[in-house]
């Protein structure tokens, strides 16, 4: 609990820090919410005052009663204008902040180290960015609107009231915590129904998703009554939970309203035995009524306010979380920028794992000359990815150290060193945008002539071309409507463009017809021209031209050598090489 | 819409008991101003101190039947939404069960996923909310105008011009506010769309090194959610100050008003308060009646989805009886058999013709798109022909009842789908009484013995949801293990091996042909080597057949085949030779 509360404070003024730029709005808001809220007291009193001059027939001030009038409509209109000047400040700090908030948290992702990335879902990184920031922007305002007017009303209805009768003020003040007693008792009773809801909700959700996800395979198997029946049995404890919850806590507001008319009715008798002996006018008692009304609203707001602010602060944490994450550690100041690269490459003595208790790479050795093919073979999820992790330094090693052209390329800027490499993944990504801003993404100065020419050596033009809008086309997201042949193709031509020095390519195993990829393949070759180059290798004529193939297993490189040593070696690479051909 | 009331059907009494108790409290609420009017007329003007106590209690006794009306009145809006969304649950679960692929497809899993879940919660908490506010909130509107008329014809009319006028405002905001808020959404998802490709494409990102390029987009897409959020901000922030002045204008000139009739001895002190608070009692309610209709509104949307989905009629209709026994020659036949998919011009299939015999395995190869798996999705009826019948032993498929088509077949999808439960639970898909020797059977057969092996060794290990505890290559063993219990007349493999490695695919085909009394097989592949050795290869090509017979007979006559075949294994075979 008490750590719960020192992060809470911790939260705070991190936000704060956020907040302080904006913080002579923030003085204005308060300045402003504080006057706005004294006017707004003062109007019953001078309601009250106005009804005080009109007594009974022929016995009403008309003079007095306009003046007052005419006094409660002007401070009517310089309250309102008080009170939306005070939103719309409220409104630029809460969506200012949180603007500042969302573009800290997206400049963290672009210098977050890939292991972060790779260990964390999207789904929780994108929720954190958005979702958060979003309910947190909610509760702020909410905070700034509801619960700082809502403890200054309390606090001025006090001073207000007692102003006019102590012994009724006593009244108001014993009875009105009660409703606030009663909503806490309510809300205490009613969170484990609510618990109990959202649990089986999200069991019927869970459950649909299966099924519902997956209700080919259900009528393939004849499985629907199965699967009713299942459906119905938690359906129904559904039912049950959610009447109790909604229930329960639908007495919340009833009560509350009780607890006021309580209130009203004390209010009623004490201030009119008041107006009996003389000590209180009618008008003050009508006055009194209103503050009976106001001074218990904001007791019933604050708690679901302090829920909200609460909640806020949660979700805040979470995105702090994200934005104090360690980046990656940055370019060493002195760093080379890596520039007309020739593609010598060595790796030496490398030693590497994403966790320690599980060593992968260990003690690994390799020599390329410029020109070089390495293919890289193994079964899936033997770590072939691992090995472009460290090449691209998207993970550093754990000890040796690779060079490129003699260089340390922890020495060597990330953005430099990147660069020098074309890489096109299985996986292939595409950005929304146009084909164009897709292609020209290395070379954004990129001339018409050169993008028509790097599309029409990967075999992409022509299909670009058929595109309704050509080169102009807007992809929707990842590619939209574009086959996987196609987008691998566009990633080809994205390289092509650059013409990087070296190489990383990814063969595509599936989902890919013949002929695209035939033309991939000579799209592959025609970029492998003379440069260094890594391959992911899944078809035995790529492993065949290779200079040097890494045989990998379990993370391990197991074997090494070229097509005819590796035969010879009789090992691993021969079981792989001979299931090929397993009648 | 509308066709969802037949869900509250079996709560008329709670529909009508709710707005009534609703109704109820309303009306007590009404008369507090009144009471209190009589406490300053009466009781103070005579100081009468017990008229003043009995008021007061009066007023206690307003309040609880105000308690005890409305908390029925929640009952019963709670018995009646909470039950109405059970039903509808119910029934759009069991209708899209009953839907056909075709549906299936045009719809999409995941929007009926979310039918199913917040749209109709959204349903459910409207209908709880339009039973307890639809009446309570215009009633205290109109009710606290009658009683003004009550008191003071010419005071009331003051009423009568507030209320439209606050109406204005406060609906006219709303109307503003409310597309501006799909823009702030839409700015939103823009933001959320940079993020999410920031990290599902960050190595690429990094390999180019256009971060900066990326956050320069954010920045300015990021400004621009800031922008219009500010604005509907601004909008909305109009809302209270509006209704504030324009409510106590109202009273001022109530109080004028009321100043006047005082003193022309119409009517008294206490009065002109009781105007006062009804006036105040019509903002409160006007504001709740407004976020009601977003609701409502809101609600009749989800509404309109889930009664968009019940609209759909399943396309296929089944015959109950069984159709009588002949003697087939062929296990499985297509006769000129076209398939086009809704909303598709170009047929899929094109004019099929091929027979199979009991017991021979067909291998089905074609580039992507070329109508592979839409061919052997025909066999378990899971699409119609649109022209030419699929026959299995002689019978029209669509002669037989459902279920017993679907005994026939066994069959494994493309992508491998477990389900949450044992392993037990899941093979038994295949056959709800299979024992454990069955299963055990089964597994072996699709060399999947390794894998529970690997696991606890027993059929009661647990599989998580979607079988994320298994790899891809064991998923897949499993559901071949599925099909295979039932011990089906057709086993179709669609494309269901890509994640065997090549061993363990031929162990594979060589189990499935020793199995006693084998099945018919079709297997659909990408791979050569799959189906290679096959009684009979049929080649597509854009829904056509490109080529028929063995791997032999492909090979010489078949252009299409032999293309493919070179491009996986001509160079290997070079290299083997």
């Amino acid at each position: 609990m008490a750590d719960k509360i020192s992060m809470q404070k911790g939260t705070v003024s991190k936000v704060l820090k956020y907040i302080k730029k904006y913080r002579f709005l923030l003085v204005l808001s308060l300045v402003l919410a504080a006057a706005s809220v004294a006017l707004t007291l003062y109007v019953p009193v001078l309601i009250g005052d106005a009804i005080d001059y009109i007594i009974g027939e022929n016995n009403v001030d008309f003079a007095a009663v306009t003046e007052y009038l005419i006094k409660i409509a002007v401070i009517v209109c310089v309250t309102a204008l008080f009170q939306w000047i005070m939103n719309t400040i409220n409104n630029k700090i809460t969506y200012n902040v949180v603007r500042d908030i969302r573009e800290q948290a997206f400049r963290k992702i672009e210098i977050l180290p890939l292991k972060y990335i790779d260990s964390h879902s999207y789904g929780d990184i994108v929720s954190r960015v958005i979702a958060d920031t979003d309910q947190f922007a909610d509760g702020l305002l909410m905070g700034f609107t509801q619960f700082f007017t809502g403890i200054i009303t309390i606090i001025g209805t006090l001073i207000f009231m007692l102003t006019i009768n102590v012994s009724i003020t006593l009244v108001v003040v014993v009875l009105t915590p009660l409703s606030l007693f009663v909503a806490r008792f309510i809300a205490k009773k009613t969170y484990d129904m609510f618990k109990l809801q959202s649990e089986t909700r999200a069991e019927q959700t869970a459950f649909i998703d299966e099924m519902v996800g997956n209700v080919k395979v259900v009528q393939a198997f004849s499985h629907e009554d199965e699967a009713m029946e299942k459906f119905d049995e938690i359906n129904e404890r559904l039912e049950k939970c959610s009447l109790k919850a909604i229930f329960y806590s639908s007495i919340t507001n009833p009560s509350t309203r009780f607890i006021n008319s309580l209130v009203y009715a004390g209010v009623g008798l004490t201030s009119a035995i008041a107006a009996i002996n003389g000590t209180m006018t009618v008008g003050a008692l009508s006055c009194f009524l209103s503050y009976a009304n106001q001074y218990t609203k904001p007791f019933n707001e604050i708690s679901g306010v302090i829920t909200e602010l609460q909640n806020a602060l949660a979700c805040a944490a979470h995105i702090f979380e994200l934005i104090e994450e360690e980046p990656q550690s940055p370019d060493l100041p002195d760093a080379l920028v890596l520039d007309n690269v020739e593609g010598y490459i060595a790796i030496d003595n490398v030693s590497f794992s994403y966790t320690p208790e599980k060593p992968l790479i260990q003690n690994l050795n390799l020599n390329v000359k410029p020109g070089q093919k390495i293919a890289i073979v193994g079964p899936t999820g033997c770590g072939k990815t691992t090995l472009i992790n460290l090449l691209m330094r998207f993970y550093d090693v754990n000890s040796g150290q690779i060079c490129v052209d003699g260089n340390n390329i922890k020495q060597i800027t990330r953005n430099s060193l990147r660069r020098s490499y074309g890489m096109v993944l299985q996986e292939t990504w595409l950005k929304t945008g146009t084909v164009r801003e897709n292609i020209t993404m290395g070379k954004p100065d990129a001339t018409e002539d050169e993008i028509i020419a790097a599309a029409k050596a990967s075999h992409a033009h022509s299909f670009i071309k058929r595109l309704p809008k050509g080169y102009d086309t807007v992809l929707s997201e990842d590619g939209g409507s574009l086959s996987q042949g196609q987008k691998q193709l566009l990633c080809i031509t994205r390289v092509m463009l650059c013409l990087p020095p070296m190489l990383i390519l990814d063969e595509a195993t599936s989902s890919i017809d013949t002929r695209t990829e035939i033309k991939i393949q000579e799209a592959f070759n025609k970029l492998m021209e003379g440069k260094t180059s890594f391959i992911v290798a899944h078809r035995l004529s790529t492993i065949r031209e290779a200079d040097t193939i890494l045989v990998m297993n379990n993370g391990n490189i197991i074997e090494q050598g070229n097509h005819t040593e590796l035969l010879k070696l009789n090992g691993f690479y021969v079981n792989l090489y001979n299931s090929q051909f397993a009648h | 819409m509308k066709k969802l009331f037949v869900y509250l059907s079996n709560y008329k009494k709670e529909c009508i008991l709710s707005p009534l108790f609703k109704f109820i409290e309303a009306s007590f609420e009404l008369l507090v101003p009144l009471v209190i009017a009589a406490i300053i007329d009466t009781g103070i003007a005579n100081k009468d101190t017990g008229y003043i106590i009995r008021m007061c209690l009066l007023l206690v006794l307003l309040g609880i039947i105000g308690l005890v009306s409305a908390i029925t009145a929640q009952y019963y809006a709670a018995k009646a939404s909470v039950g109405f969304a059970k039903n509808l649950r119910h029934a759009l679960f069991g209708h899209i069960q009953s839907l056909s692929y075709t549906e299936i497809d045009t719809l999409g899993t995941s929007t009926m996923i979310t039918r199913m879940t917040s749209d109709i919660n959204q349903v459910q908490s409207g209908v709880n909310l339009t039973l307890r506010l639809l009446l309570r909130s215009p009633l205290v509107v109109f009710g606290a105008m009658i009683m003004a008329f009550t008191i003071n014809v010419k005071a009331a009319l003051v009423f009568v011009v507030t209320i439209p006028v606050l109406s204005v405002i406060v609906f006219g905001i709303m109307i503003v506010c409310i597309p501006l808020y799909k823009k702030v959404q839409a700015a939103l998802d823009k933001v959320l769309l940079i993020t999410r490709e920031n990290l599902t494409g960050v190595r690429v990102i990094r390999a180019f090194g256009t971060e900066q390029e990326e956050t320069d987009k954010f920045v300015e897409h990021n400004q621009a959610l800031t922008n219009i959020q500010k604005f509907t901000g601004r909008i909305s922030a109009l809302l209270n100050p509006l209704t504030y002045v324009i409510i106590n204008i109202a009273i001022v000139i109530l109080i004028k008003i009321g100043a006047i009739q005082v003193y022309d001895g119409i009517i008294s002190q206490g009065m002109v308060i009781a105007l006062y608070n009804y006036m105040s009692q019509i903002l409160v309610e006007l504001i709740k009646l407004a976020n009601l209709i977003i609701n409502i509104t809101k609600s009749a949307a989800c509404a309109n989805r889930i009664s968009a989905v019940l609209d759909i009629k399943p396309s296929l209709e089944y015959k109950d009886t069984a159709p009588e026994k002949r003697q087939a020659q062929y296990s499985v036949e297509f006769r000129d058999v076209s398939l086009r998919y809704k909303n598709n011009s170009e047929p899929s299939l094109d004019n099929l013709s091929f027979t199979v015999k009991k017991g021979e395995t067909v291998g089905i190869i074609g580039g992507t798109g070329s109508g592979k798996s839409s061919l052997v999705n025909m066999i378990p009826r899971f699409y119609d022909a649109e022209n030419g019948e699929v026959l299995i032993d002689g019978v029209n498929v669509k002669d037989y009842p459902l279920e017993e088509l679907r005994e026939k077949i066994g069959i494994v999808p493309q992508k491998a789908v477990l389900f949450k439960g044992t392993v037990r639970d899941n093979i038994s898909w295949g056959k709800n009484d299979a024992t454990d020797e069955e299963i055990f059977n089964a597994l072996e057969t699709a060399q999947a013995k390794s894998v529970i092996e690997s696991k606890s060794g027993d059929l009661d290990y647990v599989i998580d949801q979607g079988g994320k505890n298994l790899s891809g290559g064991q998923r897949q063993r499993l559901t071949i293990a599925r099909a295979l219990v039932r011990k089906p007349e057709i086993l179709i493999l669609d494309d269901s091996a890509s994640a065997l490695d090549f061993a363990t695919d031929a162990a594979l085909r060589k189990a499935i042909r020793e199995i006693d009394n084998s099945p018919t097989v079709f297997i659909v592949s990408q791979r050569t080597s799959s189906i290679q050795y096959a009684d009979k290869i049929i080649v597509l090509d854009d829904g056509m057949i490109a080529g028929m017979g063995t791997h032999d007979e492909l090979l010489e006559k078949c252009d299409v085949y032999r293309e493919i075949y070179n491009s996986q294994f001509k160079k290997e075979a070079d290299v083997n030779g």
